[in-house]
């Protein structure tokens, strides 16, 4: 389609008309996509917005009568010191199982496979993508079974004669955090390996020459030549991490207490155990002006354009 | 050619939104044949109300059907925790296509769900019903909702007391039968059993927001209305916002897990917890005490979970005393269930037949015999096969001082803060006294400024 609208010095009106037609069939044969979207993701939207303002409920009067109460929401939420916690556990949450683990621990992963045999990088890649392609809600229950009081884990440690410890009510924030990287490492495993593909060898082996070491090589040529990398693979975990919700849910239900109460644990617990729908609805805006915030920071701190 | 193109590009627009459009409206109940489809929602989650599938799929529905060719009765239960079964339903009877026909409903529930337009009103109905004078006169208040109106017919009621051990209790050199007269005698025997039976759970109470409405109503209320001071005062209609009986409470709950004479926080913070008690710690004798409702004994009969013939021999049924055995000296919550039929039900008038057949005299007193319940009908009360089924003697004499939730559609909400204070106070997240000022803090803002008042 790109090529059409190149505009050439022979443009006939011939190929004027048949641009048109282009034009129409492109318009045709989007137009399903375009309504489906319109549908299914722009609408909604547009409702989350409304009812974030209302008091809508899942029963009660409410639930008949809804109302329009401004920023009411808004105001309770800020005086909830439940919300404040959410917000801690959320960027806790988010810090180490994603900016940090997920991180740090893919781009080592890609570090050590980089030029090594491709027999050994496909068995690795394959083990490390295995925690990927698991759905979520199995992964949840792989480590439930694990970390659980008689799971996997203390049956070790009793055999070792150590005394068993309830990783998921004396850690809980560990254990979730824990199983977040397992899950989501081989996402940023898999960016960061087509990032150092692309650094020429040549550039790594001028720097050798002129006598770095292998940290400054790493540090002064190779980090910086994938930071735009970095910082799409940052935006995109972190997106992701934010929305986690299974994993938490089916491991520790937001507990105990309040310990692992992420803002989307906290957004389905007022609005479907609590039946405040429209409170819970004002947080899920509040979940995405955190995510556009952060991806703004990445941006900008590291000077990058996407 | 092109028109070819234009005919492909238009079928493909028009095919997918046909689909997108299809997708959403699949008609609720046709099954191919014409026979008319009546769903009946109820909760499964965790092996409860097993008497009661037993009851519809054995006795009710071939009955039912029998008498009435034309119509297939279906079950749908939905397998979640207590805790998750109310906003599931609220959401199913939202819609005309998910509604179910017939839907069991908790009485504290009634109220809100009426009121948010969900369930049919049945007044017109019952009036013409000759066997609703047989129903027990305060049990019909449970489901009339503020209007007024009677939006379901109870099927069953309850009454809570301690379950213990005698067998531990005479091994603990604790007096058999027990009567506590204040919680302190309570706590008093819960110490005594940890310290002679170190590997027995002195006392079982649900605590966490996975168990739902049974954190609030066999936990946190069985103790509060014991004190002074209710959830709600019915003379000003408000709401008790403030009170020593609400600290003391929250105090209650905390000794018991501050000095360990409760059960692991993971066992009973999940919603398997009642389970996890009654099926397998208090059967094993691993459980010397248990705050809890009538129900359980359907555990523990023939064709219950966890068949355990000996239950009636080594178990008691204590009532609950009130704080410190002030007047009247015990008392205990009732609540109980009901067949409502939801405002989006496709077939009102099949389903009120379903419900009135199955509330017969007869069929109310096989399914309590199942499930083991209490009674909503004055004639069944009177069977002498009723009153002979193990523990329903202690059980019915507790209803003697029998309290009822706060009939208010805020109700719902105000209980699940509760279930997470409970929650954070047996997680050491914040102590008693900041329990009773967060409650204080959220039912205000819940039910509104001029609904509160303090004691």
């Amino acid at each position: 389609m790109n090529t059409n609208m190149v505009v050439s010095p022979t443009v006939t009106i011939k190929e004027n008309t048949r641009k048109d037609h282009t034009l129409v069939k492109s318009i045709l044969f989007l137009l399903p996509a375009w309504i489906l979207l319109l549908v299914f993701f722009v609408g909604p939207i547009l409702l989350t917005f409304y009812f974030a303002f209302t008091n809508l409920a899942l029963t009660g009067t409410e639930a008949k009568n809804v109302q329009f109460i401004g920023f009411q929401n808004f105001l309770s939420m800020f005086e909830d010191p439940d919300f404040r916690i959410s917000v801690v556990k959320t960027i806790v949450f988010l810090l180490f199982s994603a900016v940090i683990g997920q991180q740090i621990l893919g781009f080592i992963l890609a570090v050590l496979m980089k030029e090594k045999n491709k027999t050994f990088r496909r068995i690795i890649g394959i083990i490390v993508l295995a925690g990927w392609v698991t759905p979520e809600i199995v992964v949840a229950f792989c480590w439930v079974a694990f970390l659980s009081d008689n799971g996997t884990l203390n049956l070790l440690l009793q055999h070792i004669g150590l005394k068993p410890v309830t990783w998921l009510y004396t850690f809980p924030m560990v254990s979730v955090v824990v199983a977040n990287i397992w899950h989501g490492t081989a996402f940023s495993m898999l960016v960061f390996q087509a990032a150092l593909d692309d650094v020429p060898k040549s550039v790594e082996e001028a720097a050798m020459m002129d006598g770095a070491s292998r940290f400054q090589v790493m540090f002064r040529i190779v980090l910086p030549m994938v930071k735009g990398s970095i910082v799409t693979n940052m935006v995109l975990v972190t997106l992701q991490t934010l929305g986690v919700f299974t994993l938490i849910f089916s491991m520790t239900g937001g507990g105990p207490g309040t310990s692992t109460q992420t803002l989307p644990i906290f957004m389905y617990n007022q609005a479907f155990v609590n039946y405040q729908l429209g409170y819970g609805t004002a947080i899920s805006l509040i979940l995405l002006v955190i995510g556009i915030g952060a991806s703004l920071i990445y941006i900008r701190s590291m000077k990058v354009n996407l | 050619m092109k028109k070819y193109k234009r005919i492909a590009a238009v079928s493909l627009i028009a095919g997918s939104v046909l689909l997108s459009a299809a997708c959403s409206n699949q008609s609720a109940s046709t099954n191919g044949s014409d026979k008319e489809v009546i769903k009946i929602t109820y909760r499964s989650g965790g092996g409860s109300n097993k008497g009661f599938t037993d009851w519809l799929n054995k006795e009710i529905i071939p009955q039912f059907e029998k008498d009435n060719p034309k119509v297939d009765v279906q079950l749908s239960p939905l397998n979640v925790s207590e805790g998750d079964y109310f906003a599931k339903i609220a959401l199913m009877l939202k819609s005309k296509n998910t509604a179910p026909d017939i839907v069991t409903e908790d009485t504290f529930m009634v109220n809100s769900d009426a009121s948010a337009g969900y369930l049919t009103p049945l007044d017109d109905k019952v009036k013409d019903w000759s066997d609703w004078s047989n129903y027990t006169e305060n049990v019909k208040k449970g489901v009339m909702a503020q209007d007024g109106k009677i939006y379901g017919v109870p099927y069953n009621t309850d009454s809570r007391g301690l379950w213990y051990n005698k067998d531990l209790f005479t091994k603990a050199g604790l007096p058999v039968p027990w009567e506590p007269k204040s919680w302190d005698e309570i706590l008093q025997a819960a110490r005594i059993i940890k310290e002679k039976l170190p590997d027995v759970t002195p006392f079982w109470m649900n605590s966490g927001k996975a168990t739902g409405e049974g954190t609030s109503m066999q936990t946190f209320e069985m103790l509060l209305y014991g004190t002074k001071t209710p959830l709600y005062d019915t003379d000003s209609k408000k709401w008790i916002v403030k009170s020593q009986g609400l600290t003391d409470t929250f105090k209650f709950i905390d000794t018991i897990y501050k000095e360990k004479l409760g059960p692991n926080l993971s066992q009973v913070l999940n919603g398997q917890a009642g389970a996890v008690a009654y099926q397998q710690l208090m059967p094993k004798g691993k459980l010397a005490i248990g705050l809890d409702g009538i129900w359980q004994t359907g555990n523990w009969g023939e064709s219950g979970s966890a068949p355990w013939p000996e239950a009636f021999k080594t178990l008691g049924f204590a009532p609950m005393p009130t704080q410190n055995g002030e007047a009247p000296g015990t008392i205990t919550m009732s609540g109980g269930w009901a067949l409502s039929i939801p405002n989006n039900s496709h077939h009102k008038d099949k389903a009120w037949e379903f419900i009135k057949f199955a509330s017969s005299k007869e069929h109310t007193l096989s399914l309590l015999t199942k499930e083991r319940n209490l009674t909503t009908r004055d004639d069944v009360a009177q069977e002498k096969s009723y009153q002979e089924i193990p523990m329903f003697k202690e059980a019915t004499e507790f209803l003697k001082f029998a309290q009822f939730r706060p009939a208010v559609d805020k109700y719902p909400t105000v209980s699940t803060q509760i279930q997470s204070l409970v929650e954070d106070v047996v997680t050491e997240k914040i102590t008693p006294e900041q329990a009773a000022k967060e409650y204080q803090k959220n039912v205000t803002k819940i039910v509104g400024q001029d609904n509160v008042i303090e004691k």
